[in-house]
């Protein structure tokens, strides 16, 4: 609990720093555009129409969306105006927050101008106000109270959602949650849902105190709840600016998806590329798997630990026999310099197999050791898979090679997984073969017997850029060759998932053993 | 002082306004009268361009009002209406500031023009200034109404039905003071009602619409001689009625009165 403690100021800022910037820019776009919208009618429907429709998107989806659209965008722009655009980290965060803000704050601006009574639109009218002057003295003023009503209604919204912008790389409270769910550290997704709560909570009735106070002309509530406003605005501010000037120097950034051994050699990589290069190095941890290889390409992150069989499965999209586990690699190296000047520092020398697993008692009840053991009584079995698993390439070969047809296949988030097959939910899962949890739950891993699966060599990835500007981070990344094996990485995992360490604590204290 | 000239007003097919023409002297005060429907709101509206004519033109002064500036001609123009109109979110002295802080006096002119009128209104300006109109009567806030529509110091006072919504005795003594307050300000007033007496006892000419054209227009007496047709003659009917009625009944309470104290 301390530990994370720790991380809350960090955490908590960025979370602002995501979260009030966008209802700034959302109330600042929004009012005007309903102002707008309520002087011609036939705008109205549609804006309120687009914004409703964005409304639908399911936040996580929306944000997921803003990568792409950056990155499409930052081809336009790198090629025509000569910059590039950054399309994972704060940018898509901030826009697809901002997005999410501007529908309630869009209706109840058109909704608090029409709601104001004819009679004193045709009083400010009869007394020689111009459609200015009504608007700023008559008709926002009295539509104040159900627009701030808009504005606080966004402001809950953002601060919760803002909390699912982690995986496009921008920190947030959800760092927390995303991490504490893959880790099985419920300290840390209590800490992060109870500080989003409390935040959302403290600014909505900051925003509530400063309309009351306006409308009922309270000086104290103004100055008070005004005050409190902007020392947050203003913190704001300051950290954005203290980052500007913290951030002098190069930094080399580690990218990690969303599962603990992902965390731990991140943390691993961050730290010898510290001790060893001696340049700065931050972690980006829980980032979309599909994100993390286009932004090691575009030089958004520097590094990141990929497996050989995803990157010949899923990158070069090859199918058929992979071959053996030297020829794979030698073909991924030979792709990833060719095609996109990424380097492969290192293999850490173990493999992160995708492989069935089931119970070890009901494997041994049905006599399975293999996956052609498995075949003929798949029917009636129930198989579980992480959100990818039954869209890759290695699903559709191993289908393919085995004939099998589950009774039926499930989708589950890769942290329940386990538990699911533990429990007998599910009668198969795809586990990831250096996962901490196989031993603990007891689970048995059925052989591929027939080699289908390619490898999943853990490879250590450097961008172009950092693999040009910066030869000694190359080396030093070229120290981890070979420090793991299949067996080191699950206790590693094991020691965060079931053992409640931090991935911070686990990979610096392997590097300590290291040196 | 206000002149219509042929003006009239259409929607879609319907004629609101049927080429009406009339002149408002300075001083003078006009009511507008007719049953609901009859174009006298609409024709009182096409004076500050509240509603634009579709044809005839309004002078103020000699001027088309047409030539100019909608917001700057209404500033000229107070404007006065049966919902009376306050700003909730204003204090009643805020409201009545409004036309001339809209014509930047300054603040001291603006300041004594609103304790000048909110004492014209009878409102004490010490209790009444500072309130807002929920905190206010309907009466006060009609009379609010009307130190609004004075504060600029108009040429020409626009009235649709002002004291429509009131209770009749508060209606009544409205009435009575605003009469006083015209005398004292020479103000050229458009006064539109659909409430005869009301018209009798306010009005120095009365124009009595009928379906968009104009009926019959002359002193409140000239109306009970001669009404010009049956319209006019069934309106003025009403009043006559009840004035006689009422009549008899305080000729009988005097008589009983009297006879009272002679014993």
């Amino acid at each position: 609990m301390k530990e994370q403690l720790a991380l809350l100021p960090a955490y908590l800022t960025a979370h602002l720093q995501l979260s009030l910037v966008a209802l700034l820019i959302g109330a600042t776009l929004s009012i005007p555009m309903g102002v707008w919208a309520t002087r011609r009618k036939a705008l109205a429907q549609v804006i309120l129409g687009v914004a409703g429709v964005i409304q639908t998107i399911p936040s996580l989806a929306l944000l997921a969306l803003m990568v792409p659209a950056l990155a499409f965008l930052g081809l336009l722009t790198a090629s025509t105006l000569g910059f590039e655009v950054r399309s994972i980290g704060y940018l898509p965060a901030l826009i697809a927050l901002t997005l999410y803000s501007m529908l309630p704050i869009l209706q109840t601006t058109v909704a608090g101008i029409q709601g104001v009574d004819r009679s004193l639109i045709e009083a400010a009218q009869g007394v020689g106000m111009t459609d200015r002057q009504r608007l700023v003295r008559v008709e926002l003023p009295l539509a104040l109270p159900v627009i701030v009503a808009g504005i606080r209604t966004a402001t809950v919204w953002v601060i919760g959602t803002a909390t699912l912008s982690t995986p496009v790389g921008a920190t947030s409270l959800g760092n927390y949650i995303f991490s504490g769910l893959q880790t099985r550290n419920f300290a840390a997704v209590l800490v992060g849902s109870v500080a989003a709560a409390v935040l959302a909570i403290v600014v909505d009735q900051i925003a509530r105190s400063l309309e009351l106070g306006v409308r009922e002309r309270r000086r104290p509530r103004v100055v008070l709840a005004g005050g409190a406003l902007a020392a947050l605005y203003l913190f704001t501010a300051g950290s954005f600016a203290w980052e500007r000037t913290r951030a002098a120097g190069p930094e080399v950034v580690i990218g990690s998806k969303t599962f603990t051994e992902q965390y731990i050699l991140s943390e691993l990589i961050a730290g010898q590329v510290e001790r060893e290069a001696g340049l700065r190095a931050r972690a980006l941890q829980s980032l979309g798997s599909t994100v993390l290889f286009d932004a090691l390409r575009s030089g958004e992150i520097d590094v990141y630990v990929d497996y050989s069989g995803t990157i010949w499965a899923t990158i070069m999209k090859r199918a058929g026999p992979p071959g053996s586990r030297q020829s794979v690699l030698a073909e991924v190296e030979a792709f990833l310099r060719g095609e996109h000047g990424i380097l492969v520092a290192a293999a850490l020398g173990f493999e992160n197999r995708y492989a069935l697993a089931m119970r070890e008692e009901h494997a041994r009840r049905l006599a399975l050791t293999t996956l052609s053991d498995l075949a003929p009584l798949s029917a009636s079995l129930e198989i579980g898979g992480d959100y990818e698993f039954f869209v890759r390439p290695e699903w559709t070969a191993l289908r393919a090679a085995y004939g099998f047809a589950f009774r039926k296949e499930r989708s589950m988030d890769s942290s329940l997984m386990y538990q699911a097959v533990a429990a007998g939910e599910v009668d198969v899962i795809s586990a990831f073969s250096t996962d901490g949890r196989i031993a603990a739950f007891e689970l048995r891993l059925l052989e591929d017997d027939r080699s289908v699966v390619p490898p999943y060599d853990a490879l250590v990835l450097v961008g172009p850029r950092a693999a040009r500007e910066h030869p000694e981070v190359v080396r030093a990344l070229q120290g981890l060759e070979g420090i793991l094996d299949e067996r080191a990485m699950q206790r590693l995992n094991r020691a965060v998932d079931s053992e409640g360490r931090a991935p911070r604590e686990v990979a610096h204290a392997l590097l300590e053993r290291l040196n | 002082m206000i002149q219509l000239e042929h003006l009239a007003k259409t929607y879609g097919s319907t004629l609101a306004v049927d080429d009406l023409s009339l002149r408002v002297a300075a001083g003078e005060l006009v009511v507008l009268l007719g049953a609901s429907g009859c174009g006298k709101t609409t024709t009182l509206k096409m004076v500050n361009r509240l509603v634009e004519p579709s044809a005839g033109r309004v002078c103020i002064r000699g001027r088309d009002a047409a030539e100019l500036q909608p917001a700057l001609l209404r500033r000229r123009i107070g404007y006065c209406f049966q919902q009376i109109g306050l700003f909730p979110h204003m204090t009643a002295a805020e409201n009545v500031a409004i036309t001339p802080r809209l014509l930047d006096w300054d603040e001291p002119r603006v300041q004594g023009r609103v304790d000048e009128l909110m004492e014209l209104v009878e409102l004490e300006p010490a209790s009444y200034r500072e309130r807002f109109p929920h905190e206010l009567s309907g009466g006060q806030q009609q009379r609010v109404g009307i130190a609004r529509a004075l504060a600029a110091e108009p040429e020409v006072l626009l009235m649709d039905e002002p004291f429509g919504s009131l209770d009749p005795p508060t209606r009544d003594r409205l009435q009575r003071r605003f009469q006083t307050i015209r005398a004292e300000l020479n103000i050229t007033t458009l006064f539109v009602t659909h409430d005869m007496v009301e018209a009798l006892l306010l009005g120095d000419r009365i124009a009595v619409l009928d379906r968009g054209r104009l009926a019959q227009i002359g002193t409140p007496g000239e109306l009970l001689r001669a009404p010009a047709d049956e319209v006019v003659a069934g309106l003025m009917e009403t009043p006559r009625r009840q004035a006689e009625q009422v009549e008899a009944l305080l000729r009988d309470a005097r008589g009983h009165k009297g006879s009272g104290e002679e014993q």
